[in-house]
């Protein structure tokens, strides 16, 4: 039972703000197919261990229940944590920026290129493999939810309102949310 | 500057705000906003912005950027992409600093404890629903399902495997 006050990452060495707007700048220009929360896992967590997984994952939640591009989000999360405001600027700065330019630019190029079947096919390939940063990240966050009944079946419920049964996003996370937090909340203060 | 740029970030900034989960959910409201209410680009129009905004990387809500473009030149670009992601950025980092303060909380534990389940639960759901929206049948299901694979068993770069993926289908469509 640690998980209160212990700085999660110990001694890693500090990224510059340079650094962060680079790496987001990368993986905002690379994630076709989407899974972009996928490349932060990846890159901060598996390959740099500038932070850790349960602070991670906590930034997670939290940007998937607020509302907002989960992945900008998680960009200024990320940010915060390592840089404060000025890391929180370079993350959102690099994740949207150099993306919006591109997107722009080369508008006019893709509306050429989509009249080629290949660009559509190459492109749902690129979503189809995509698909394994979304899954590799579920997964990862749902080994890490307690084994406990109450927060699995919240867990299991939660995906098959918005999954199989095609429930509004905002009123289950609203009602399963606050519910979830609550049920927690009573939790450790009895405990 | 030409065209409606505080119109742009007046339609954009409240949709940032009811964007929950991925910006997906809110398209049909952009596209009610701006075809059918204000008539700042035809259906068709539309529909090519969100197909290119599915096909460039980055966030999906880069689509909001490339209307701003479209409507109102380069200040409608900052007027949109300010719209759409900076609401909700201020929120975010607020709630980053807050938590920063109180670390260890009660109230804090008990949200993320409590969001956890949640969130897993949203991330897995938005995969399911991806795979049934995949174009390409068993082949995409099974590219997918390999890439998830190599991703959790290994430490292959990521970039590899969406080349990878457009590779298959590109030889496979240019053979059959």
């Amino acid at each position: 039972m640690a998980d209160a006050p212990v700085p999660a990452t110990p001694a890693a060495p500090q990224p510059t703000a340079l650094q962060l707007f680079l790496i987001f700048s990368r993986i905002g220009l690379t994630s076709f197919g989407g899974g972009l929360s996928g490349w932060l896992l990846r890159e901060f967590v598996r390959d740099r261990a500038w932070v850790g997984e349960e602070e991670f994952l906590n930034g997670l939640s939290l940007s998937q229940a607020l509302p907002g591009v989960n992945v900008t989000n998680m960009a200024i999360w990320i940010g915060h944590r390592l840089l404060g405001f000025r890391g929180a600027a370079a993350g959102v700065a690099g994740i949207v920026g150099p993306a919006a330019v591109l997107i722009v630019g080369i508008s006019a190029g893709f509306a050429a290129l989509s009249r080629f079947p290949a660009t559509h096919w190459a492109l749902d390939g690129a979503a189809a493999a995509a698909i394994g940063l979304s899954a590799s990240m579920g997964i990862t966050t749902a080994l890490r939810v307690p084994r406990r009944w109450l927060p699995l079946a919240i867990m299991a419920g939660t995906f098959v309102a918005i999954g199989p049964l095609h429930q509004p996003l905002v009123y289950v996370v609203l009602g399963v949310g606050l519910g979830s937090i609550a049920l927690e909340y009573a939790r450790l203060r009895r405990g | 500057m030409r065209g409606p740029v505080l119109g742009l970030f007046a339609v954009f900034a409240p949709l940032s705000l009811v964007t929950v989960g991925g910006g997906q959910t809110v398209i049909a409201a952009i596209q009610r906003q701006v075809v059918d209410q204000h008539h700042w680009m035809t259906a068709p129009q539309f529909l090519n912005a969100f197909a290119i905004s599915r096909m460039a990387p980055g966030p999906g809500s880069l689509l909001a950027t490339l209307i701003g473009w479209q409507v109102a030149g380069f200040w409608g670009a900052v007027a949109a992409t300010l719209g759409i992601f900076g609401p909700t950025a201020i929120l975010i980092y607020g709630v980053a600093v807050v938590w920063k303060r109180h670390q260890g909380a009660l109230w804090q534990r008990a949200l993320e404890g409590g969001l956890r389940p949640v969130a897993a639960g949203m991330i897995l759901a938005s995969v399911y629903v991806l795979l049934q929206s995949l174009d390409g049948g068993w082949l995409a299901q099974a590219i997918a399902f390999a890439s998830t694979a190599a991703l959790m068993a290994s430490r292959v770069n990521p970039l590899l495997l969406l080349v990878a993926g457009a590779g298959i289908f590109l030889g496979l469509h240019g053979n059959g």
